[in-house]
């Protein structure tokens, strides 16, 4: 499983950092990316579907998997 | 406009009264109806405005931007007469970011956000425990407390204090003049804006002694910033210090009062939470804001709008209706349900788009600290009399008279 930060739609709202830090960070302005290339490490792919599932901006998305 | 003087709402597709008593205390019934019936519903009380309900159209409506303008004249719902507008009352340098459209919207922004990332925030939470705890020291033997005035009201004025780096002595006076601003003053400009006055004056004072004596605080930060080479205008750091105060204090106390009045009014709600794990506490929290949201921002359209089957002319208020959004059965299941462990909770009480909450990393790390030491140190708690609790209303909704009883 992948994951992608739509850069251009991401706010900052911090939801995805707060649901999994070892998927994504934020940089100096809050606003996130992902981590390893967004590959989603074996175990965390609930996880991944929370960050999708909870992002006010509609952008996290799964890309593969 | 007193009680006695209001007139009764017949229809609220075409009549709405955002400040109506019994909108202010529970506006949920009034967001179904006018969903089902009249999504954009319209009123000519407070000078007009057009309030969405939908969360897919208030969405829409936040992303239009500069059409739907933040700027102009501002985002409050009721505008100051003509006479009282000024540069310092409106635009970017009334509270930058969020009185202003891209491109100051944009810089001012920058500078503003890496001070409100999660990590940056990362000092005020040993701040904002030591305070909770202090706060209870006050009340617990007592038994009893005023949830909203002893403790939520009491909360993010020190942090945010302590943050910009200004005397902590002053906190009565920053509620006092945010009151002024965003309460009592949402429906009388006159008083809004001599509070505005007090606030800018007493920043003003402020931004001058850090430019002369630098401190290791945020107003100091903000003299030390630099856009494009050029450091922040003095009247823009006030502006931003003004929003610093005046979004960043009754917001977070509503949020955080209208949370104790939960627990204090749902006992199995409360009993669940003085068990809580941290991933409980995480969804809890969202679902507190999604289901208690406090904001309801305004936009003003600067050209000819259509959208959703009404066309919005220059001049024409649009109310941002963040809270109704979060209740739409569309997006959330049961959305009139507080489901403590509510998974997928794609809530907009921060906002959405370009305008998002500068504070919300603060504001949501607040809300958990003041929650979770209040819960550690008040497990058991129920509400006092019933019919002593006040809310506010209107643009920032919270209660302002919460009688707890304690054990």
């Amino acid at each position: 499983m992948k994951i992608r930060v739509d850069r251009v739609k991401c706010e900052g709202h911090s939801r995805c950092y707060a649901l999994a830090p070892e998927l994504v960070d934020v940089d100096d302005l809050g606003n996130a990316f992902e981590l390893n290339d967004g590959i989603v490490p074996v175990g965390l792919e609930e996880r991944a579907q929370l960050m999708v599932d909870n992002c006010p901006e509609y952008a996290v998305e799964i890309v593969e998997g | 406009m007193t009680d006695t003087e209001r007139c009764p709402v017949d229809d609220l597709a075409t009549d709405y009264d955002i400040f109506d008593p019994d909108y202010v205390r529970d506006p949920v019934p009034a967001w179904a109806e006018l969903r089902d019936r009249c999504p954009i519903a319209h009123t000519e009380r407070y000078g007009g405005s057009w309030m969405p309900t939908r969360y897919e159209d208030v969405q829409a409506m936040a992303k239009m931007v500069p059409e739907l303008s933040s700027a102009n004249p501002g985002p409050i719902v009721i505008d100051p007469p003509n006479e009282f507008r000024d540069q310092n009352r409106q635009g970017y340098n009334a509270a930058a970011p969020i009185t202003a459209d891209p491109p100051e919207q944009s810089w001012t922004r920058k500078a503003l956000l890496p001070h409100f990332t999660p990590k940056a925030i990362a000092p005020e939470r040993s701040y904002s425990e030591q305070l909770c705890n202090d706060l209870i020291d006050g009340f617990v033997d007592a038994g009893s407390c005023d949830g909203a005035v002893d403790y939520a009201q009491q909360i993010p004025p020190r942090v945010i204090a302590s943050k910009l780096g200004v005397d902590q002595s002053r906190v009565d006076d920053f509620i006092g003049w945010v009151r002024g601003v965003l309460e009592f003053g949402l429906t009388d400009p006159e008083l809004r804006l001599k509070n505005s006055d007090l606030i800018r004056n007493f920043f003003a004072e402020e931004v001058t002694a850090r430019r002369a004596n630098p401190r290791d605080d945020l107003i100091t930060a903000l003299c030390q910033t630099e856009v494009d080479g050029r450091a922040l205008p003095d009247e823009v750091i006030i502006g931003m210090c003004n929003l610093q105060l005046v979004a960043g204090i009754d917001t977070t106390w509503s949020s955080i009062g209208s949370a104790l009045w939960h627990f204090a009014t749902h006992d199995d709600d409360r009993r669940r939470m003085a068990d809580a794990d941290d991933a409980l506490w995480d969804t809890a929290i969202e679902e507190l804001l999604r289901f208690y949201s406090p904001v309801t921002m305004a936009r003003n359209a600067i050209e000819t709008v259509e959208y959703g089957g009404i066309t919005m002319e220059p001049g024409d208020k649009v109310l941002m209706n963040f809270p109704g959004a979060n209740h739409d059965p569309e997006v959330f299941d049961d959305p009139d349900t507080l489901i403590l462990d509510r998974q997928r909770n794609r809530h907009i009480a921060f906002g959405a788009g370009i305008h998002r909450c500068a504070g919300s990393n603060l504001a949501r790390m607040e809300m958990e600290v003041s929650l979770r030491t209040w819960f550690s140190r008040i497990p058991e708690f129920t509400l006092g009399d019933p019919d002593a609790v006040t809310w506010a209303g209107g643009q920032v909704r919270g209660p302002r008279i919460l009688p707890i009883v304690i054990g």
